[in-house]
């Protein structure tokens, strides 16, 4: 798929992403914006995945471990077609399947449930090694926010992962750069996050997680590698897409009032009126 | 009882593994470090290739655990109960209790009968955290012939399953042709009218000797053992209850929150009764050889005996 299409694609994503926080009156947009251009790649172009046939056995695994982004994820599963995608609105109802963090019980497309931090890494990794023990060639991956790092699991996950040489296995950082109190590198920082997973044995890829060919490019580099696991740590911009929202940490778990939904809104039609010019 | 063959649970447990890892090779079992006091090693030296050391690092392990169920395996993740239930509560919670997957976790050295280690490593708690997890099945097992058909059974049952099991070699006293294993059915061991005990775990034993003591003073007590703390035979319970009146629990572990509670949870609703909860009265434990800390601990027959003999009074 071409990257203005994939572009395009990440627009309409974003759109629901802000549409379905706005219908919430919660949740968290600013890191499901970052991550938009990710998601939209994955489902998209990456995984080895059936809409029709969520469950399909030797499906890829795609495991959001920063599961408070679930707005960014049931997003992309709806624009896919995994459910419709004016279910988005229901995301948080009281009723709604649409749980505000991932629950892999009643929604299609979700492989594992998640939300507190660290935890969907190590499942993740006992997934990755299912596949190694059964002889199976799906490939897992998992996105962790830059602030989750911070947890200690996480590196508990990557030494095991490292460890039993999951090649089969890609982790993704977030790299947006603020968590709810701040800036990471001020609150505590998890920098040099490159250095810290190469010292954990994997293999490392740093990229601008906003531009589609340096995505593409580290996926594409990520199957080569043999041996060890692949972590890509994408550069991000928090809120990506709307003004307002951008590189500002006050968007982490805040959703936009009716005002800010229609301007959030507006900036997405002009950024995909733009889209159609190019 | 010393003429009486004892075996400790975690020994059932790591040769019970070994026997159904033959039968099915869906079954992979993790460990944090200890194989060879859980004796998951018994299990990682018949099949080598699907035992995961995870090194000591439990959180991860419920973790990987709960991945390997999400794409299908059968995982037995072991530990002591100490880090399974305690340390890793909230990864076993949120990982595994809350997609409901079949994730089996085998927790040994459970209760004070860890002996010299202390404190830091006898978990009272486990069943008090294991039970309030929405979906999950709490057992523990009195003997050798319980705890194999317990890992059996949890291997059978489809959803997440807490298995208790200790250090100390305990005697064998489920081993009658008649004897069958039922997730959540009580076991009644010996009949009597004047008082029911209710045991789960290393002390049913002491208290089926405690019932002989009271028998000669002419109380007759009813002994069930409870191996499934969740789902609770509440059935059994409540009919011992109507029956005799009286109800003593009797458990290694703390009595708030186990069996004692579960026991109490079901008769204050349904049938009020005057219960005794015999077990660790809200302290820690301390280092010492197993059977003296049972004693001074009051889950020895002796204790038993004179508490449920004050109680009938």
């Amino acid at each position: 798929m071409d990257k203005l299409k994939l572009m395009k694609i990440a627009n309409e994503v974003r759109k629901g992403i802000v549409t379905s926080v706005h219908s919430a009156k919660a949740g968290h947009p600013g890191g499901s914006l970052s991550a938009a251009d990710i998601f939209t790649y994955l489902y998209f172009e990456e995984l080895n995945i059936d809409p029709k046939d969520p469950k399909k056995a030797d499906r890829d695994r795609f495991v959001l471990s920063k599961g408070h982004t679930a707005p960014g994820l049931y997003s992309v599963l709806a624009e896919r077609g995994y459910f419709p995608k004016e279910d988005l609105k229901t995301l948080r109802h009281t009723g709604s399947y649409l749980q505000g963090h991932p629950d892999m019980k009643h929604i299609p497309g979700v492989d594992m449930s998640s939300g507190s931090l660290g935890q969907g890494i190590s499942a993740a990794v006992g997934m990755a090694i299912a596949a190694k023990l059964r002889g199976d060639d799906y490939r897992v991956y998992t996105l962790l926010g830059d602030g989750e790092i911070q947890e200690g699991q996480v590196w508990e996950a990557s030494m095991l992962a490292a460890h039993r040489k999951l090649d089969n296995l890609v982790v993704i950082v977030d790299n947006n750069n603020l968590q709810i109190d701040g800036a990471i590198s001020e609150v505590n920082s998890p920098y040099p996050i490159d250095k810290k997973f190469e010292a954990f044995n994997f293999h490392v890829i740093n990229i601008d997680g906003n531009d589609f060919d340096q995505i593409d490019a580290a996926f594409k580099e990520a199957k080569t590698v043999k041996g060890q696991p692949t972590a890509i740590i994408a550069k991000t911009l928090k809120g990506k897409g709307v003004s307002f929202m951008e590189n500002q940490a006050g968007w982490h778990g805040k959703a936009p009032n009716d005002e800010e939904y229609k301007i959030a809104m507006e900036d997405l039609e002009k950024a995909g009126e733009a889209l159609c010019q190019m | 009882m010393s003429d009486v063959k004892k075996i400790a649970t975690r020994d059932s447990y790591g040769n019970a593994l070994a026997e159904l890892g033959t039968e099915h090779k869906d079954i992979v079992v993790l460990d944090a470090d200890l194989a060879a006091a859980t004796k998951t090693g018994v299990f990682k030296k018949a099949h080598p290739d699907r035992f995961i050391d995870c090194g000591i690092a439990e959180s991860n392990m419920m973790g990987v655990a709960a991945g390997l169920a999400a794409a299908g395996m059968v995982p037995f993740a072991s530990t002591f109960a100490m880090f399974a239930a305690g340390r890793a509560y909230e990864q076993v919670r949120n990982s595994i209790g809350y997609p409901h997957l079949n994730v089996k976790i085998g927790a040994t050295h459970a209760g004070i009968s860890v002996g010299e280690d202390g404190a830091t490593h006898q978990c009272n708690e486990d069943l008090a955290l294991m039970r309030t997890i929405p979906g999950m099945t709490v057992i523990c097992p009195s003997d050798d012939v319980e705890a194999r058909a317990a890992v059996r059974a949890a291997y059978e049952l489809d959803g997440p399953v807490y298995m208790r099991f200790g250090r100390l070699a305990v005697p064998v006293i489920n081993d009658r042709p008649d004897y069958k294993f039922v997730i959540g059915k009580g076991v009644v061991l010996r009949e009597g009218k004047d008082v029911t005990i209710i045991a789960t775990g290393l002390p049913v034993c002491n208290c089926l000797e405690a019932a002989e003591k009271l028998a000669a003073d002419g109380i007759e007590a009813k002994v069930i053992n409870i191996h499934t703390i969740k789902p609770l035979d509440e059935e059994l319970v409540l009919a011992a209850a109507k029956e005799t009146g009286r109800v003593v629990t009797v458990e290694e572990h703390s009595v708030i929150g186990g069996l004692g509670s579960a026991v109490c949870d079901v008769l204050s609703e349904k049938a009020p009764t005057k219960v005794l909860k015999i077990g660790i009265n809200d302290v820690f434990g301390e280092s010492g050889p197993a059977l003296e800390l049972i004693k001074k601990y009051g889950l020895d027959a002796d204790s038993i005996y004179e508490k449920v003999k004050e109680f009938t009074e």
